[in-house]
């Protein structure tokens, strides 16, 4: 077979399953690629011996007849998991040498599973960004490029390596986490499809926390029908995540019938935002043409306090950085600093932090310590956590009315320019559309829908009732069946 | 709400990031454009509203008060940037 990385997770299932290829060639054209590749800065760990043991052994499975969907499906792995024996940095230089001795829950089912880890993956340190320029290992690059100019593009953060990997072809499907947009803004950048889970759905055990109230891993895949089969490996109750949901997981590919006649979709006003772009606009007005010609009932909704969304974020997100970001302290694991003559422990503390996080990451730890200080923290970070309880209500009254699921755009813009937006306020506005999914803790998914003037991808945002991802998945679906979007980047690195 | 170099001073403290004194003023005025942005959620009104604690509705689940795990030393102290003797060891702390 030709084109093995261009495979989805499920035509290379179906392949291997007759016997048409296996998984030691499809993970062996993976590494090749990925070895072409070096220009996109997303593979920043490379792990072809366990990729090559792990594909061995499942194509031994698949010749049993024992195999589970994501048997022998080579994965690209954020760099925010910990995985056994292999660099677990969170793109941070505080984390530099750290190899857990212990395996994410989300790595372990997945490795259960079958799938084959190619190596760790690129993005904004400790998932703090929305370009992946906060990264120790340097920026991650947007496999499109604007009509014929070479201007380096972001591939969206912080999940900016997995985007960019999935979009190149490097690896089949990636995994992601989404604290404000993480998953779902990069994969609009790139073409691809993101979903954030609903909060709980996923195990964060070994996922390095950012902001544990709103972290959610989730899958970044080619398309929906392998959002739905990935997904379906990665969720599950843990008994190791006191947040983890003591839920069944349903079939999430048995529920794409892509019929969803009669089903409510909500638009929000709030979403159609000043200065939004033409391309923009049409798009949304495009994807909800789609879906009401394929037989959904379209609504007019008010989510009236999606505009204090973002400074909400930015108060709740860094407050708990703050707190979960207090365990780097050059004692127990990763850097530390030299230290003088005559330092202290307190000196060791400062200078190692000092050294070990990046600016963007220094700057929302010492936010979060602000609001969380005294005198502060009823200004501040407990007016943030009753706006948050607005913000979901909204959405509670909405789903009430019988929404079934709300769509918007994805992101305010397409990718832009590498070292183009330097300002952090400008950055955060990145996020507008996608960060009231985790402060209500609701599923969201991220489907791309057609091309910009200058050739890039947009993306439509779907977000759904909690828990009910099947249905989501579905939706999205008919989405992705009418956008019709087979769009791949020209490939030049 | 405009930041001072002084309270910049006292934040990077408290975070226990070290922050050299001639840093101190952008440092002071990038809180005070992040703060700005923060202060729109003094336009909404939250009288009665309670503080969010979990965004879903579930009971944190509970286990029998037993040890579950332990006994891995060696685990524990591989990754420590100085370990001697079964500890992590630091600079003096104690006169």
């Amino acid at each position: 077979m030709s084109d093995l990385t261009k495979l989805t997770i499920a035509g290379a299932r179906d392949a291997m399953r007759k016997g048409d290829t296996t998984s030691a060639e499809i993970t062996s054209a993976c590494l090749t690629a990925i070895e072409g590749a070096g220009a996109l800065g997303t593979f920043v760990h490379h792990t072809p011996e366990i990729a090559a043991d792990q594909a061995a052994a499942a194509d031994a499975r698949i010749r049993a007849g024992d195999a589970p969907d994501m048997c022998g499906i080579p994965l690209g792995i954020k760099d925010l998991f910990c995985t056994k024996g292999v660099p677990s940095q969170a793109a941070s230089r505080i984390l530099e040498g750290f190899k857990p001795e212990y395996e994410s829950t989300v790595t372990t089912q997945l490795f259960d599973a079958g799938a084959v880890m190619l190596g760790k993956l690129n993005m904004d340190e400790f998932a703090m960004g929305s370009s992946n320029e906060t990264s120790v290992y340097g920026n991650a690059v947007n496999p499109w490029r604007r009509g014929n100019e070479d201007t380096a593009l972001t591939p969206g953060g912080s999940s900016g390596g997995s985007a960019s990997a999935v979009a190149a072809d490097l690896c089949l499907a990636a995994t992601g986490t989404d604290t404000g947009g993480s998953i779902r803004q990069p994969a609009a950048f790139v073409g691809i499809t993101g979903l954030k889970p609903t909060y709980g759905r996923v195990s964060r055990w070994g996922i390095v926390a950012f902001a544990s109230s709103l972290d959610q891993a989730g899958p970044m895949t080619k398309d929906v029908r392998d959002a739905a089969i990935m997904l379906g490996a990665m969720c599950g109750h843990d008994p190791k995540d006191s947040t983890s949901a003591d839920l069944a997981v349903p079939d999430f590919e048995a529920a794409l019938t892509g019929d969803i006649k009669g089903k409510t979709i909500g638009i929000p006003k709030e979403y159609r935002m000043d200065g939004m772009p033409a391309e923009i606009e049409k798009l949304w007005a495009d994807g909800t043409a789609m879906l009401k010609d394929a037989g959904a009932v379209i609504k007019d909704i008010t989510l009236p306090h999606t505009k204090y969304a973002l400074p909400a974020y930015y108060v709740i997100a860094p407050a708990e950085a703050s707190s979960n970001l207090a365990r780097y302290d050059g004692v127990r694991f990763g850097h530390r600093a030299k230290l003088a003559q005559g330092d202290g422990i307190t000196e060791m503390y400062e200078k190692t932090r000092a050294e070990g996080f990046g600016p963007e990451v220094q700057r929302r730890v010492m936010v979060g310590t602000y609001v969380l200080s005294a005198g502060f923290y009823d200004a501040y970070y407990n007016r943030a956590r009753k706006v948050r309880a607005l913000i979901k209500q909204d959405f509670e009254t909405v789903f009430a009315d019988g929404v079934d699921a709300i769509l918007t755009p994805a992101t305010p813009s397409a990718a832009f320019g590498l070292g183009e937006n330097m300002d952090p306020i400008q950055m955060y506005l990145n996020d507008v559309f996608t960060v009231t999914v985790n402060l209500a803790g609701l599923p969201g998914i991220s489907v791309p829908a057609g091309l910009d003037a200058q050739g890039l991808p947009l993306g439509l945002q779907l977000i759904g009732r909690p828990w009910e991802e099947a249905d989501l998945l579905n939706t999205a679906y008919a989405l992705e069946q009418a956008a019709g979007f087979v769009a791949k980047p020209a490939k030049w690195w | 709400m405009s930041i001072d170099t002084e309270t910049a001073r006292r934040v990077a403290k408290l975070a226990r990031i070290k922050v050299e004194d001639d840093a101190l003023p952008a440092l002071a005025s990038e809180f005070s454009a992040i703060l700005g942005f923060i202060e729109q959620l003094n336009e909404v009104d939250v009288e009665g509203v309670e503080p969010m604690t979990s965004v879903t509705p579930q009971r944190l689940k509970r286990r029998d008060d037993v040890v579950t795990d332990g006994s891995q030393q060696e685990a524990v102290l591989k990754n420590a940037p100085d370990a001697r003797e079964g500890f992590f060891a630091v600079p003096k702390v104690v006169e």
